[in-house]
């Protein structure tokens, strides 16, 4: 369990979270990245920018 | 072996690939591009593969060239993130091996680029040479259209956008196909459904299965070959005339596609990888 970087909410890392993944708050909806797993660490997620895709 | 999954955010595409390195115990080491410095003078540290899952087009062409300078194998090489990432380099091969795609022009400023949307006739469609994800495609319906969005590429864009890639609007039928390649074999192929006129799923089409037909088969087949080959998707449009290849895409998405067509696509593409990392392509 990790609290949301905005509105402090709870927010579950699942076991097989990785490092770079994109969760979502589920209390106010914002988007973050883990930067790290061992001590849990959240950041803003990036924005989109204009290379990103497949 | 020692795998690099060279990647920066991680999607549901990458979890699955590292899951399936994990279940075959394979040692991979993941670098982030947001990381990384590249000197020229240092050659980075050997991987007998690196499999490239980068979100950015640009750090992901950039490393690619230099690994693939340094020696390094790579899925997919830079010559093929060169061609994919850029529409206007995946036409030309395309067309190059006369693999069917939309009539497409380019030209380089607003006055010529009308001239040859009025040639067109409208609908038709503009879009950026690099993006993904139907990000910045433009569907022109009209001449007042027209002029405004080649104004607004012309002052708000870099010079990039001063390219203009021209396209015929296909009507798709709420539908266009995507194909998955690995290697020589067309390993499965979803439609992706939409009632807008773009339909990536990114975008909210919907997917399910496709039957891979002798003719999909071979005008993917043909079109993976012409840009270089690897693990790649195509987006094909269905016409009466036949399949046309609309685009390929190098660091291909799978996540909604893996359960409406019952192929773990995870797994063929760490096969692949493995085949590539004992050098089985080698010439």
């Amino acid at each position: 369990m990790a609290a949301c970087i905005v509105c402090e909410g709870n927010i579950d890392i699942p076991e097989d979270t990785e490092e770079g993944e994109i969760i979502e708050c589920p209390e106010c909806g914002i988007e973050l990245e883990v930067v790290s797993i061992d001590p849990i660490e959240l950041a803003p997620a990036p924005k989109e920018e204009e290379d990103w895709g497949e | 072996m020692k795998i690099c999954a060279l990647c920066s955010i991680i999607r549901k595409e990458e979890k699955l690939l590292f899951a399936e390195l994990k279940k075959r115990g394979i040692d991979y080491e993941k670098v982030d591009v947001r990381e990384i410095i590249l000197d020229y003078d240092n050659k980075m540290e050997h991987y007998d593969a690196v499999l490239e899952r980068c979100i950015n087009h640009s750090r992901a062409l950039y490393t690619l060239k230099l690994m693939n300078d340094w020696g390094i194998k790579t899925i997919n090489s830079y010559e093929v993130a060169n061609t994919c990432g850029n529409k206007l380099l995946t036409t030309a091969a395309l067309s190059k091996h006369n693999v069917p795609i939309p009539k497409t022009k380019i030209a380089y400023t607003p006055e010529s680029a009308l001239k040859a949307i009025e040639e067109f006739g409208y609908p038709v469609v503009l879009k950026p040479a690099v993006g993904s994800w139907g990000r910045l495609l433009g569907k022109i319906n009209d001449r007042d259209a027209a002029e405004t969005v080649l104004e607004h590429k012309t002052t708000l864009g870099s010079y990039h956008h001063s390219v203009f890639y021209i396209q015929e609007y296909i009507p798709k039928n709420g539908r266009d196909i995507r194909s998955f390649v690995v290697g020589d074999k067309t390993i499965a192929a979803i439609y992706r459904s939409s009632p807008h006129w773009i339909t990536n799923t990114a975008r909210g089409g919907i997917t399910s299965n496709c039957p891979i037909t002798d003719e999909l088969n071979d005008i993917s087949i043909r079109g993976a070959k012409a840009v270089g080959g690897g693990v790649v998707a195509l987006d094909i449009f269905e016409t009466p005339d036949g399949y046309l290849v609309n685009e390929v895409n190098y660091t291909m998405e799978f996540r909604n596609s893996i359960k409406v067509t019952g192929v773990d696509i995870p797994a063929k593409i760490i096969d692949y990888v493995i085949e590539v990392a004992e050098g089985k392509f080698e010439k």
